[in-house]
């Protein structure tokens, strides 16, 4: 199992699924606001971006300029709200930065820059993270491999082909310190993967290309941390995530417009109401397991995250 | 009222209405088609419409097969991409075998609203205009882009056509016909002569206005085509006005600014020249008319640089 590292915090499954509810309600909000954002493949990669920064990463606010910190550059750069959730959520930048997204002058702009207090890297345009991560993760082998390296994917645009030049050199150089996570949700702008550019089968192609291949679903914490963290030494890591665009509000899930929709007010309130009702099951369910002698209230988790979140 | 249109639908209406006349024509996206309008085209016609995927490399390099046996492919997506992300598939499968692809790119510019500098292309034309045989078409509105993609069709060899995102305003002075390789006259006048190529074409005829109010008469000269450069009218407003200032929604690194100073200079005159363009920037968010008002793109940044360029002290004697 997993050891609690100083410099990441470690949440119980019961505390990041209400983290997750946290950070759908911010991330729905601020694109609400902004009148603009990526809605669906936002809420696909949230469960991933919670586990990742809340579990996964040895990053913190205090480590941004640490040459060990953990990298992670969000390849899937139109998803930037949810990184930004998530980010404030930890405490890079005030929440109330989230007002400005994607306004005139704001540094908050539609997809991710360096010029935001813990991202990593520009991307926006698909195709560049992952030869990007293999930059990092060639520099963290020559510095004695100070730090892993980690992406995030989208399905669609896996039909880059840069991404499969650096599929095929990441295994060449055998770089077990990079991790590329897919958001396999199955849809892109224009539809279903399988209709618009068929991409499978993903796990042999990634296998035939040298690397390790975990599957794992994509909202479940424990299956992501376990995925994210066993050691795939000699490889470099490709995990699987299948995920359901627009997840946890009904009316956008598997709904190929959310993928850039932004909600009214009224589908606003009612996601809103939606991600009420979801944490509200949350909490019965915890309570269900605590009463019946299923789990034990440290397993909740307490207070004791290392890093302020 | 002024009316507000985009020119990527012109751009797809004018490909619906060649459907018919030219059965080889076929249109290409990269998961985009909703943005850069081919939809409408794929709806009528899906048989025609082949969508690449999140590929731009593959699909330009794909439109140059189809060419080589006889389709007309017009290859759409992003300007970004087109010239960036595809910029070798575009000089190398495209320009230097002098193939008959149209590249047709959607959210040039500045004016693409949230998404910033990522998909902010203000230096397509200059990558365009570099490559051999490349013919380079910049409309102004939406009746422009229509005319610029019927005359593409037509021209036979490599064509970029460029087109925004945002609505931008209806200009009736650039409806005329539209010829490759011909700049248009939109205002007479002899002091001074404004420049521009795509949607600066209302800015620079409200700038006129501007300086018509201060005495100053404005000649209005019209690019909707970059390259080949017609460089003769340019010439004669060298000669004839006392200064020049061109616009452009795109860096004043290698567009038309760089286009028409490399011209008049040639020509062995050396009439004052300001570039109104963005000045080796990147982008931002932000709606399109902000971010013309941040970038200097207006007309009143137009105005103001005629009369600097006609106040004595700015010209040496
Ligand atoms: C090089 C490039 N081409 C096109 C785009 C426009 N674009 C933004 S998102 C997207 C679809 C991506 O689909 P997928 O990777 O499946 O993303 P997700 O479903 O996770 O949102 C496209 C084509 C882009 N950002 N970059
Ligand atoms: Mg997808």
């Amino acid at each position: 199992m997993q050891s609690v590292v100083k410099d990441r915090p470690m949440l119980s499954d019961h505390q990041l699924a209400l983290k997750a509810v946290a950070l759908r309600r911010r991330m729905l909000r601020l694109i609400h606001d902004a009148g603009a954002g990526h809605t669906g493949g936002g809420l696909s990669c949230l469960d991933i971006l919670n586990v990742l920064y809340h579990r996964v990463l040895r990053v913190t606010p205090g480590t941004v300029d640490s040459p060990t910190r953990d990298r992670y550059v969000q390849s899937k750069g139109h998803c930037v709200e949810a990184l930004y959730a998530v980010l404030s959520a930890r405490g890079y930048f005030p929440e109330a930065d989230l007002a400005t997204v994607c306004r005139y002058q704001s540094p908050y702009v539609g997809h991710p820059t360096r010029k935001i207090r813990g991202v990593e890297m520009n991307t926006g345009a698909l195709g560049h993270g992952l030869p990007i991560c293999l930059g990092m993760a060639l520099a963290s082998k020559m510095d004695g491999d100070a730090f892993r390296v980690f992406t995030l994917l989208g399905d669609g645009e896996l039909a880059e082909g840069s991404n499969w030049e650096a599929a095929m050199a990441a295994a060449h150089y055998n770089l077990d310190n990079l991790v590329a996570i897919l958001d396999h949700n199955t849809l892109q702008i224009t539809g279903h993967t399988r209709d618009v550019m068929s991409n499978e089968p993903l796990d042999a192609k990634w296998r035939a290309f040298g690397w390790e291949v975990r599957i794992v679903d994509g909202h479940d914490y424990a299956a992501l941390t376990a995925a994210l963290t066993a050691p795939h030494p000699g490889k470099p890591l490709f995990v699987i995530a299948n995920t359901v665009k627009g997840k946890g509000v009904s009316f956008m899930e598997n709904v190929g417009k959310w993928h850039h929709g932004v909600p009214s007010d009224a589908e606003l309130a009612q996601a809103l109401a939606e991600l009420d009702a979801a944490e509200v099951k949350v909490e019965r369910v915890a309570l269900n397991a605590l009463s019946s002698g299923a789990i034990q209230a440290s397993a909740l988790g307490s207070t004791r995250s290392t890093s302020k979140s | 009222m002024t009316e507000f249109r985009q020119t990527r639908q012109g751009y797809v209406d004018a490909l619906i209405e060649l459907a018919t006349e030219i059965p080889e024509l076929l249109v290409l996206d990269a998961d985009v088609a909703k943005a850069t309008k081919t939809a409408d085209f794929q709806k009528k016609f899906p048989s025609r419409h082949i969508n690449c995927g999140t590929a731009e490399q593959n699909e330009l390099s794909v439109a140059a097969g189809l060419a080589l046996e006889g389709f007309l492919p017009f290859a759409t997506t992003f300007a970004m991409f087109a010239t960036a992300r595809a910029g070798d598939q575009l000089r190398n499968s495209i320009a230097y075998p002098k193939l008959n692809v149209k590249v047709a790119a959607t959210h040039g510019g500045i004016t693409t609203g949230g998404d910033g500098a990522s998909h902010q292309a203000c230096e397509d034309i200059a990558i365009a205009r570099a490559l051999p045989n490349m013919t380079v078409l910049v409309p102004g509105d939406y009746e422009e882009a229509r005319r610029a993609t019927l005359a593409a069709a037509r021209h036979v060899g490599p064509v970029y056509l460029r087109f925004g995102r945002d609505t931008y305003p209806v200009v009736p002075a650039l409806h005329g016909e539209f010829v490759i390789g011909r700049a248009k006259l939109l205002r007479n006048g002899g002091d001074v002569t404004l420049v521009s190529t795509g949607i600066m074409a209302g800015e620079a005829l409200r700038a006129a206005e501007q300086l018509a109010a201060a005495g100053i008469s404005a000649r209005v000269l019209h690019y909707p085509t970059i390259k080949p450069f017609d460089a003769e009218p340019l010439l004669r407003a060298a000669r004839q006005t006392r200064g020049l200032v061109t616009a452009e929604e795109h860096s004043i690194i290698g567009g038309l600014g760089e286009a028409a100073a490399a011209a008049i200079l040639e020509a062995g005159l050396g009439t004052p020249l300001r570039r109104i363009g963005v000045r080796d920037v990147f982008g931002e968010s932000g709606q399109a008319g902000d971010l013309l008002d941040k970038f200097g793109l207006r007309a009143a940044n137009i105005a103001q640089a005629a009369q600097a360029l006609l106040r004595p002290a700015a010209v040496p004697a």
